[in-house]
Parts: structure tokens; sequence; C-alpha cells
């Protein structure tokens, strides 16, 4: 099992008092699946991204990627988790601005200890982004920009991708292009895939759904 | 990870290279003020620690005589047939060197700086053959001796045999005092046996010169110190932009997995990096400041303490090093705020819009406390501080408290001002410069400081330079003063300006000690001129009636503080008690001065005999007597200083003395310029989101960029709006607290508008000047890069 989530509880302070964004989900992902993460707005589904990621901590519950209970690593433990086996592609496509596109891509496998030349070349190939490797992200469109964040993603061969809405910037006929290249090469790596999206059309591309509704698996 | 981790920060230096210019230019002018400074001080001081070796000052016992005027060598040998292990000096100025003889044979083993184990010829220093020591300036002073170059030797001095010291001087057979050896022999007979003319003066356990400068030098360093906060200021500034741009980086970096104590880590490595450049660049930078300055500063020494500092610098390592080291603290107390910061920060939170306006928010409260006890602090201090460090604790907390304040005032009043807003556009722009200020405030405060140092310091010197020049007036009543060599000259001086003059005053004065002072005691006889033209401080109903009669002394500010002496306390002189009649403003004096009349004088000190003389004449027929005195008496004019030119010297004294504090003045003010300058550019690459909204509802970027102009300017007038009671204050507790403690004397503060006026438009216009720049850049924004705050792609 790649991703065994067992009961997560999670509570905000919001400025009228505590808010229980999550009341005890429970999801599973086998590598190799692909995942679609449905709900309305504040219904939890990126406060469960970002916990499975690593980014947040759980108040309750499991969170066990790849056989390690993430619940329980310190900033450290987490951090190293990301650098191998998690990624995690945002919305917001979060490049390092000052970095070029063919730095900016390597980054994340180069913090890992996990770069190798060969493949990034593959990745930028496969993105169409050869062209671009020596420009800055802001000379980018957004549809580039995102697969530059994909790629980047991608470089390190992470076991689990986590995916925050990454086409909710673009138009649909960008989206469509840069979810197909995701799923491709997402399906080639034998990984997993674990995606939040508001789009019924994308989820449906996905091998399975699951819908949250205030907290809870619906 | 670490070096691409490194190559991802240090990228965003290289993509904004303006902000590393702000960092490291605001890092290496604070360093560089400092270190000037700084390097003036250990100039000063090594030149005042290579002084006393050379004498031996602070470290002996002495001997001289009671009214302070040079003994006869038969003292020096009773003194030795008695056992005393006693050595003899002489000094004097010789083509403006001071010249010091010593007797190497009897003189204790650590004194002078010469090494008299190395190549020294000593037979030539022993046997009168005439040669001296002095370093390369002092050398070159003395082309017709035969001076041997010793660099250690003090600046503006010359050692050698006492021998030839007393023939270059003219001082055959005399001796100006005799250093104590420590170890005397047990059983030897007492100094008023065989020398009672002879007063034995401790030794002070370090340099005279070194004590009397101190204050001097501790203004100097609270200015070098004032000009590094203000440098700080900017740093913080440029470091808190800095982080506030990163921080979507800095979430990106955590979120791909650098854990955060190694992103930390690498932060402060990167910045002290920089702390390093800039600190090299301003040790150098200070070294010029120092090259410039010392000139003025060593002739104020000379001036007002009689110290003689090296004219050029040297390198030193300590110097440098200290230079480096306080680049690197002060780097590191900027950057520590944020550095902190972004250890607590969540990681999801780091990338929040306006984290810095939000974080200064919950700053605001504990701002607000902190600068409400402070400035509570300095309160009680202006009823309570006495002496240096209780002033400056003053002015710290008073300047500190200020600044702290100054957002949180200037938040208040421009909230206020938009509850008056009509328009839109003016609600608006009261609206956005509120969000404005937690960016700008920084910048503000520096120059908010700058402003009240400025303020301060010009009403001090100001205030001074009326109460010096009334002071002048009142003592130099003399229309002209003439020196005799001799008896002789004496005579023929007083039978040649007797009938020619309306009164002739006698200057005759013995350098001693009352109240454990060194003091200058001098006798005058009962004229008007003292009668009318000396004001007293304190003084009895008829100070000079008791005075001439001899039952009293008047003595001045100086010694009267530092003795804690008032009206009608006691003093003796040798076997005599006097009363205190008076108490005078004696500015620009450092020892203590008293007056008593002319005939206990005479009782005292009955071998001083008067060499100067104070002329009272109708101030026209001066240049005519002077003449005439000259070809009938022999008397040449360059024994002679009219009233004029005695003023004319002594304001130039002080004159210099305040150069060095309004040139680092005008250097804080220009630092604070610059500090307003660099923010406002680095703010405008984070304006779009904010501008882009007004003008897309209409207004033009002309009108943005005019609205900016003002912006600014309104900020610097409500700055120099609050900087004014501010530096008021400072210049009193400067008058009133740092003077007194500094200096002995206490002065009337005066307020000078104009002056306040100029600073203030100067400020305007630097604040419109260096907002200038970022308006036309904002003006000529091209409206793609405004449309992007619209798009997703931003």
């Amino acid at each position: 099992m790649l991703l065994n989530v067992t009961n997560i509880h999670k509570t905000y302070q919001a400025a009228d008092g505590p808010f229980e964004v999550l009341r005890g989900v429970d999801l599973t992902l086998e590598a190799g699946e692909t995942l679609a993460l449905t709900g309305e707005s504040g219904s939890g589904k990126s406060t469960l991204l970002h916990l499975i990621g690593g980014l947040d901590t759980p108040d309750q519950g499991m969170i066990m990627v790849d056989g390690r209970d993430i619940a329980a690593l310190d900033d450290e433990g987490r951090a190293e988790l990301r650098r191998g086996k998690v990624g995690v592609v945002f919305q917001q496509f979060n490049l390092i601005p000052s970095l070029k596109v063919a730095d900016n891509i390597a980054f994340q496998a180069r913090l890992g200890g996990r770069h190798e030349a060969g493949w990034t070349e593959v990745l930028a190939d496969r993105m169409g982004l050869t062209p671009h490797l020596a420009k800055y992200p802001e000379q980018l469109s957004g549809g580039q920009q995102q697969r530059v964040a994909i790629a980047r993603t991608l470089a390190p061969k992470p076991a689990l991708v986590l995916a925050d809405e990454p086409t909710g910037n673009l138009d649909e006929t960008t989206a469509g292009t840069v979810m197909d290249l995701m799923l491709e090469l997402v399906t080639e790596a034998g990984a997993g895939l674990l995606m939040v999206t508001h789009s019924e059309t994308l989820a449906a591309r996905m091998s399975r759904g699951l819908h949250l509704r205030a907290g809870r698996v619906a | 990870m670490t070096g691409v981790t490194l190559q991802a920060l240090l990228s965003h230096w290289w993509r904004n290279p303006l902000q590393l210019f702000t960092l490291l230019a605001g890092l290496a002018l604070a360093t560089a003020l400092w270190s000037g400074v700084q390097a003036v001080n250990a100039e000063a001081r090594a030149s005042y620690d290579a002084a006393a070796a050379t004498l031996g000052e602070g470290q002996f016992d002495r001997l001289q005589r009671r009214d302070g005027q040079p003994m006869d060598q038969q003292a020096f040998i009773d003194l030795r047939r008695a056992g005393w292990l006693v050595s003899p000096v002489v000094q004097g100025r010789f083509n403006g060197v001071r010249i010091i003889g010593i007797d190497l044979l009897t003189a204790p083993g650590s004194i002078g700086p010469v090494d008299l184990t190395g190549d020294v010829a000593i037979d030539a220093f022993l046997t009168g053959e005439g040669q001296l020591f002095a370093n390369p300036e002092a050398a070159a002073q003395l082309p017709d001796l035969n001076v041997r170059i010793s660099p250690e030797t003090a600046p503006n001095t010359a050692v050698t045999d006492i021998g030839v010291a007393q023939r270059l001087l003219g001082k055959e057979g005399q001796i100006d005092s005799l250093i104590i050896a420590p170890n005397q022999p047990i059983g030897r007979p007492d100094l008023a046996d065989i020398a009672p003319q002879l007063i034995r003066q401790q030794a002070q356990g370090g340099s005279d010169i070194g004590r009397l400068t101190d204050s001097f030098h501790l203004n100097l360093t609270a200015f070098g110190l004032l000009s590094f906060a203000v440098g700080i200021f900017i740093v913080n500034g440029a470091i808190g932009l800095a982080f506030e741009q990163r921080r979507p980086v800095v979430r990106t970096l955590r979120a791909l997995g650098l854990p955060l104590r190694r992103l930390i880590l690498l932060m402060g490595a990167e910045l002290m990096l920089f702390a390093l450049v800039a600190g090299a660049i301003g040790v150098a930078l200070g070294y010029v400041i120092a090259a410039l300055l010392l000139p003025d500063v060593a002739a104020t020494l000379r001036g007002l303490y009689g110290a003689d500092v090296a004219g050029n610098l040297q390198l030193r390592p300590v110097w440098w090093l200290s230079g480096l080291a306080i680049a690197l603290g002060g780097t590191a107390i900027a950057a520590s705020g944020a550095l902190y910061g972004l250890s607590k920060m969540p990681l999801l939170a780091a990338a929040q819009p306006r984290a810095l306006a939000m974080a200064a928010g919950r700053r605001a409260m504990i701002q607000g406390i902190l600068a409400a006890m402070l400035i509570a602090l300095s309160i009680v201090l202006m009823f309570t501080a006495d002496g240096l460090i209780g002033g400056f604790a003053l002015l710290g907390s008073l300047l500190i408290g200020a600044a702290l304040a100054l957002p949180l005032i200037l938040d208040r009043v421009l909230a206020g001002a938009s509850l008056t807003a009509k328009s839109v556009s003016a609600q608006w722009f009261w609206a956005d410069t509120r969000q404005q200020l937690p960016g700008l405030s920084l910048a503000l405060m520096a120059l908010l400081l700058a402003m009240a140092a400025n303020i301060g310091v010009s009403t001090m010197v100001s205030s001074f330079r009326l109460t010096f020049i009334d002071f002048l007036d009142q003592r130099l009543a003399s229309e002209l003063y003439v020196s005799t060599e001799n008896a002789s000259q004496t005579a023929d001086l007083l039978a040649f300006a007797a009938p020619r003059v309306d009164e002739i005053l006698p200057i005759q004065n013995a350098d001693t000690e009352v109240a454990g002072q060194p003091t200058q005691v001098f006798g005058a006889d009962d004229n008007r001129t003292y009668r009318e033209n000396w004001t007293f401080l304190q003084s009895t109903a008829d100070p000079w009636d008791t005075t001439f009669a001899g039952d009293s002394i008047v003595i001045n500010e100086q010694l009267a503080r530092r003795s804690a002496l008032s009206i009608s306390d006691t003093v003796t002189l040798q076997d005599t008690t006097f009363t205190i009649a008076g108490i005078y403003g004696d500015y620009g004096n450092p020892i203590g001065q008293a007056v008593i009349s002319e005939a206990q004088f005479q009782r005292l000190y009955p071998d001083i005999a008067p060499t100067r003389f104070g002329l009272r004449m109708d101030p026209d027929a001066v240049a005519d007597f002077v003449a005439a005195m000259e070809a009938e008496a022999g008397i040449p004019a360059s024994q002679t200083i009219n009233q004029a030119g005695i003023k004319a010297i002594s304001l130039q004294v002080f004159e210099r003395t305040f150069t060095v504090t309004t040139a680092l003045n005008i250097l804080t003010l220009a630092v604070a310029g610059f500090a307003i300058l660099m923010s406002l550019l680095t703010l405008a690459t984070m304006r779009i989101p904010q501008l882009a909204p007004a003008w897309a509802v209409g207004m033009t970027r002309r009108k943005l960029g005019q609205l900016e102009l003002l912006r600014a300017v309104l900020l610097a007038v409500l700055t120099a709006i609050v900087a004014l009671p501010l530096g008021l204050a400072l210049a009193w507790a400067l008058l009133a607290v740092v003077n007194v403690a500094a200096f002995g004397w206490k002065l009337p503060m005066f307020l000078f508008p104009f002056d306040y006026a100029r600073l203030g438009l100067f400020a305007l216009f630097a604040a419109a000047l260096a907002a200038a720049w970022p308006a036309i850049r904002l003006s000529r924004t091209p409206p793609a890069d405004l449309l992007k705050v619209f798009s997703n792609e931003r």
C-alpha cells in the first residue's frame, strides 16, 4: 500500500472560534493508482492534501506513506519525505522566480540528491519546454509555468504525486494538455497520484474518486 | 542540498541588484561611520599612550614646585645626596615640537618609548652630542638638529638628554619636575626638610591627557554609534524587505523538502557573507572618513586640551578587525528579527499576502509598549541623570523610544486624516499611505533620528557659540595683550605703557591644586575691568570687594562642579583659607581656575612675576601704540596680540571643535536620505498590486506617480514635525546633562527657528528627491505590467 490515511482530524482556529475542517477521513492509494479528491470549497480537500504531503500535521489519526507514519515525523523527517517519496504540484506553480527554467526543473531532484541529467532533459522535452530552458518563469505563459512545476515534481521520481488543483489557473485547452502529460508521465513512472480538483471532467479521468463533504468522506 | 539551496537564495539578489546594493551600501555606510570614528579615537589614544610612555605620565609620583614654575637644578642634587631616587625632566617647545629632556642614568626603567637596547647610540644620547629621538613628522620640524628617527616616539615630541634639552630650551640649570622612582630607600629624610618648596604629585594610574579627553572621545563615539544605528535601520529595512519578497520562495523551498533549520542556517550564512563584503568596504570608507576628520580632531585636541595627536592615520589590525566585527554584529542584530519570524512562521502561512503589514500590525502593540517604557525612562532620567553614562542613557532611551513611537504616531495621524477625506481618491490616498507605513517605517525612523540629532546638535553648538562669544566679550576686555620675556622687558613695558594707556592689568598665574583638582590660580588687582565685565553664575552680594580685600576667592564653574563647591564654602591654598564669593562661567577651559587678590597671590607665590599684561586703551590707538612700543621700548609686535586677534584664535579653536560633529551630522542625514531612497525603490516593485486597481478604475499613471511623490513628502513633513520636539529635548539633554558631565559647564539653551525651518526644507527636498525616481518609474510602468495583477499568471 503506497498511502494509507486513517481517521484524520484537523481543527483550525478561525476568527469566530475553532473550526474542525477534517472529521475522521480514511483513504488508501496503491502505487500506479490515480485518485481524484473532490468536494465543495471548505470541505477540507486541500487540508488533507497538505497533511499527506507533510506540509502540516494532523491533530489525530495516522498517515502511512510507503510504510512510514508521517504524522510521527519531525520537520526534518517530513522535509526528507518531500525531497524523495512525495512530490507536490501547486495551483500557483510556486516556481523560484530568480532561477531559470532548467534550474527550476532540476531543483527538487538536486535538493534530494536524486538528480539525473538525462531524465530531466527527457522531462523538459516531453513537456515541450526545451526551447524555454534559458528563460525565467515570468517569461512563460501560465500553462508553460505549470508544466515546469510538474516536471520539477517528477524529476526526483517520487512514489506519490500530490496535485492541488494543478490546472485551476489554466484555460480548458491548456488544462487538458497539461493533464495529459502529467497522467502519462505518472503512469509511466508507476507512481500514485492524488489530485484535488473541482473539475468533473478531470476527475473522470482518474482511476477512482473520493468526495469530501464537511470534513468527511461522503 | 546546500549548494542548490544557496544557488536559489543567491539568485534572488542577482535578479534584484538594487536590493543587494541597498543592503551592502547600508551596511557599508554604517560600518564606515562607526569605524571612521573609532579610527580617530584609536589614533588619538595611541598618541596619548605614547606621550604617557614618554614621560611616564600617570606611572610615577612627581615632585614639582608649588607654583608650577621650574626649579633650580640644586634641588635635584640635594635630594639625590639625601638618598631620594629622583630623576630630572625638562620640557618645552622648540620649533613647535615638544622637547623632553630626561636623564637616562637616573630615570626609572619604563620611561621613554625609545628602545635603547637596540642600535641606538647610547653614548651619543649620554654625552651631550645633541642626539634627539623623534618620529618622522616631528623630525622634519627640527631640520638643523641631530635627530634620529624613532617611529614609536609620541607625536610632535622629541626626546633627548636633559643637558641637550636645557640648552635648546634656554633652561640651563633648571628642571621642570622630578620623577620619583617607585622603590625608595628606607629612612631617607622628609621632603620638607630638604626641598620645602616642592610638593609631591601622586601618580594618577593612567594618562592624564587620556582622561581629560575621554569626554571628547565619548562624544565622538556616541555620534559614531548614532550613525551606525541609522545605518543598521537601513540594513534592517533591506533585510526585512528581502525576506518579505522571498516568502513565496521560502515556502516553495520548504514545500520541496528543505528543512527549516538548514534554510535558516543558509540564509544566516548568506547574510554573514554580505556582512563581510560590506564590512570590508565600510572599513575602507571608514579609513577615508577618519583621514579626512583627523586633522580637525587633532587641531581640536591641541587647542582644547593641549594634547598632541598624530596627523596621519595608521592601519591598526584591532581597528579593522573590530570594523568587520561590528558589521557582522550589526547584520546579526538587523537580521535576527527576520530570521526569528521565519523560524516561527508556519509553512503554509509563509506566502500570505501582506505578511509584512500583518506582522507589523501584530508587533504594533509590543512596539508601543516598548516606546512608552523608553520614553518614560527618559523622562525619569531627565530629572535624575548624573554623569556621562546617565546622560547617554537618557539620549539613548529618548531617541530609541521616539523612533519606535514614530510609526504608531504616523498611523494615528493618517487614520485621523482619512476621516476628513471627501473624495474617493483622497480616501484611497490616505488608506494606501497607511498601508505603506510598515515598509517605510524603518527609513522614516532613520530620518527622524538623523533630523533630531541635527536639531539637537545644531541647537547645542549655536547655543554654545552665542554663550561663548558673549563670554569672550566679557573676559577679553583689554584692547591689547603683551607678553614680556624677562624682568627688564617688563620694566620697559610698564614704563612705556603707563602714561599712554588707561589701565595696565598684570596677568599672573600659578598651576596648583584646589580641592583636589588641577587649577590655575590668578592674582588680580582691584580694577574696574573685573567689576564691570565679569558676570557670575552665582555670587555673594559683593564678590569682588571681599576678593580684593584678600578674604575670598572666585572660582570657575568646572572647579565648583567637580569638587561640589558652592558659595560660602571654603578652599585652602597652601596655608590660607578663602571663602568662595563667586562662581563664574569659563567655557572652553578643561581645568579649574580661581582668582584671588594680587596681594594674596604675591604672598603665596612670591617667585612669580607677571609676564603678561592686559592694556586698556582706545581701540583705535592700538596699532600706533604697538608700533611706538616696538620703536621706543624694543618690545616687538610678535609679543602682542590684540583683542580681535585673541577672539579670533579662541573662536577658531571653538569652530574646529565642532567641525567633526557637524561633519558626522551631515553624514548621518545623508545616510537617512539614502535610506528613504532605497526603501522607496525597493517598495516600488511591490507596489504594483496596490496601484493597479486604482489605475484600472481610472487614475492615470501620471497621477499615481504624483501621488507617490506627495506621499513621500507628506511622510517627511510629519516626521520632521515629530523630530522638532525630539531634537529640542536632545539639545536640552546635551546642554544640561552631557555637557555638565563631559566638560563641567552648563549652558543656556537658545532656539533657532530659522535653522530648524532650513533643516525641515532640506529634509523635504531630500524626501522629494528620493521619491522622484520611483515616482517617475511608476508613471512609466507599462500597462502590461499593471495588467498582470489581474491575471492568474502572476
